[in-house]
């Protein structure tokens, strides 16, 4: 499937080997463009072509209270900023009163921007989430950002194939997020590097679109920059109807070239890899890089792990031998491109059954966009929630990379729906696990790191 | 961009291994929204808990990192950071790979050294010896003993000639562009909806 969306990208070659590979779509955001934009102005540049473009403001925004206009700051500055710059070059901002603002990875498959077979960037590592539509999608740096904006192209390197297959019967509780942590677990966070990694197998085959979306984000976490599943019926169906799908004869025409994306039956991978996801339990992550991972019943790696792990178990206040079962928490968080989707509000909802978030816990749900927010209100799922003692907030962000006011505490420690667990990521000092939605609800109930198994 | 061709400079040992872009950038510095005088935010939160090993107050123009250096989040901010501490090569076993793509777009150099090598560097750096960083032979030298690096073809050749990818592509592939695209109009006219009825209006 690689190689087809490859081939049918390719603008030119170079005498290193290089190709130049045509740019279909680039999703915008505040933090990673405003030096793209200036490089547009400094070297005199117009855009290619604007209507292949569309822009949202998610990282720096306020979540916890939303009154426009943003509060003075750094941030109203830079959402400003996001807006004047697409008024100037004519690009399409879905602005924060909207209702179809978002996380980027969440709005564009919601409102059918990202579409199988296309190449989709943005300055975003997690921009991977959009292969799980048979999209080529990988996240970009500023300067690139600009290119694309005046070219429609980037130099690319071809990649190296790896194909993971999950088949087998996921335990009750267990999600693709448990998956791709024990996958990142297993190879490492440079394990896929140099590599695209197609999702496959009978798990993959079963799972609807926002499950697969969870799965290919995280790719970069194991240091591929591209995740792949192939389109099927599940992916037309979520995307028929969709505000920028294609419509009447020309969504004919798509679906018949997108039933000839999926690899052909004797392609050839550089790597290959079958897991059987019945004997992947619940995973918790005990250290500040994702592939610091264990089932939540296993016992934390001792030094034989090397120093890196020790500093990890220093910076997180973990001790060796013992299992992340029973640590205690301060917060909880739900939300984020990983995990901030309907299907995600809804697997944590059906955890709460009438009970409440335990006393000293601050937990949050935050919406990945506003459409997902007004889809969870319609279901009650808020009510469910503020009845448990979570805060619901608007979408955007927020505590996936706490750099929009929301932080934990130095030394406090957060179970996490995101996708990184690095030090300082959820705030200088901050602690963070990376779960599940399951996971997350039940431990935010149980005050402590919880196995959802025990629960449901 | 300006050319690069060789360096002698001090240089400083991270050893690290994962030291992702967080570290070097730390998340709430992203909401600045330009790329210049972001030293002092490089590397901020190890430097305030006491690990000032590299910072605004202590850096050289040559960085020995460990394995899967600058991994995780794609943000340019940690390589225009190093490149404001006057970080000007970067040598590792390994990188993330936006980020390596990230330094070539700054005139950075992220050469990648083989993990059996790379200790003698590490020596040469604690012991504030010279380093010589040659992009042409592609080798680091101290004291007449070389060690050679590896950089991606393209990545060299722009670096030696200082080019401006965006204006090149522009400059020499603009036909190549326009006949995919009217390829891709014809094969895929989805992907060309919206404008198509720009035009007919």
């Amino acid at each position: 499937m690689y190689e087809k969306l490859w081939n049918s990208h390719v603008v030119a070659g170079d005498p290193a080997g290089r190709a130049l590979i045509y740019i279909d779509k680039h999703l915008l955001h505040e933090v990673s463009t405003p030096q793209s934009f200036e490089l547009l102005r400094t070297n005199n540049l117009r855009l290619h072509r604007p209507a292949t473009q569309l822009a949202v403001a998610d990282h720096a925004v306020p979540t916890r209270v939303r009154t426009l206009p943003l509060p003075p700051g750094l941030a109203h500055d830079q959402v400003a900023l996001l807006e004047a710059n697409c008024t100037e070059f004519g690009i399409e901002l879905l602005p924060l009163e909207d209702s179809r603002q978002g996380i980027v990875h969440v709005i564009s498959p919601e409102q059918g921007f990202t579409l199988p077979g296309i190449t989709l960037v943005c300055g975003d590592s997690h921009t991977a989430t959009h292969g799980a539509f048979g999209a080529l999608a990988f996240g970009i740096g500023a300067s690139e950002c600009g290119t694309v904006m005046a070219t429609q192209c980037l130099w690319q390197n071809r990649a190296k194939t790896m194909r993971v297959k999950f088949n087998g019967i996921l335990q009750p509780g267990v999600s693709t997020k448990d998956l791709i942590l024990a996958l990142i677990g297993k190879i490492g966070a440079a394990g896929a590097s140099g590599h695209v990694i197609e999702f496959a197998g009978s798990v993959i085959t079963a799972a609807s679109m926002e499950a697969r979306m969870s799965l290919c984000n995280m790719a970069i976490e194991a240091g591929s920059r591209t995740g792949l599943i192939a389109p099927d019926d599940t992916t037309f169906n979520y995307l028929h109807g969709r505000p920028r799908a294609p419509e009447g004869s020309l969504w004919d025409d798509a679906i018949t070239a997108w039933r000839k994306l999926p690899s052909e039956p004797d392609a050839q991978f550089d790597q290959e890899l079958t897991i059987d996801s019945s004997n992947i339990g619940p995973q918790v992550t005990w250290g500040t890089s994702p592939d610091q991972v264990g089932a939540i019943d296993a016992p934390v790696p001792d030094s034989s792990g090397g120093s890196s792990t020790e500093k990890a178990r220093a910076y997180m206040g973990i001790e060796a031998g013992r299992p992340l079962e029973g640590l205690p928490i301060d917060y909880a968080f739900i939300g984020s491109c990983t995990n901030g989707r309907i299907e995600d509000l809804r697997a944590a909802a059906a955890v709460i059954r009438g009970r409440k978030v335990a006393s000293g816990v601050t937990a949050l749900v935050v919406p990945g966009s506003g459409e997902v927010k007004a889809q969870a209100e319609s279901e009650g799922l808020d009510t469910i929630f503020r009845a448990a003692g979570f805060e619901w907030h608007n979408s955007g962000c927020s505590l996936c990379v706490a750099m929009n006011g929301d932080l934990i505490p130095p030394g406090q420690r957060c179970v996490s729906t995101s996708n990184r667990n690095f030090e300082g990521r959820q705030g200088p000092g901050a602690r963070t696990h990376l779960a599940s939605p399951a996971t997350v609800t039940a431990s935010a109930i149980a005050g402590c790191l919880a196995d959802i198994r025990k629960t449901v | 961009m300006t050319k690069f061709s060789s360096i002698s400079a001090h240089a400083i040992s991270l050893p690290d291994d994962d030291v992702d872009t967080d570290i070097i950038y730390p998340a709430r510095f992203l909401l600045i929204t330009e790329r210049e005088g972001l030293a002092r935010y490089a590397f901020a939160d190890r430097v305030s808990n006491g690990d000032k090993r590299i910072g605004a107050d202590h850096s050289a123009p040559i960085l020995i990192a460990g394995r899967n250096f600058g991994c995780g989040s794609s943000r340019e901010h940690a390589v225009w950071a190093l490149a404001a501490l006057g970080v000007k090569v970067i040598l590792a076993p390994s990188f993330g790979e936006i980020f390596r793509t990230n330094c070539a777009n700054n005139g950075i150099l992220a050469g990648i050294v083989a993990e059996s090598r790379i200790a003698m560097l590490r020596m040469a750096a604690d012991a504030s010896e010279q380093l010589l960083v040659d992009l042409t032979s592609q080798t680091v030298s101290c004291k007449g003993e070389g060690v050679p690096f590896m950089i991606g073809e393209a990545e060299r050749e722009s670096l030696l000639n200082g080019w401006n990818e965006t204006t090149r592509i522009l400059s020499l592939y603009a036909q190549n562009i326009a006949h995919f695209e009217q390829n891709q109009r014809a094969e895929a006219p989805w992907l060309w909806a919206s404008e198509a009825q720009k035009e007919y209006n």
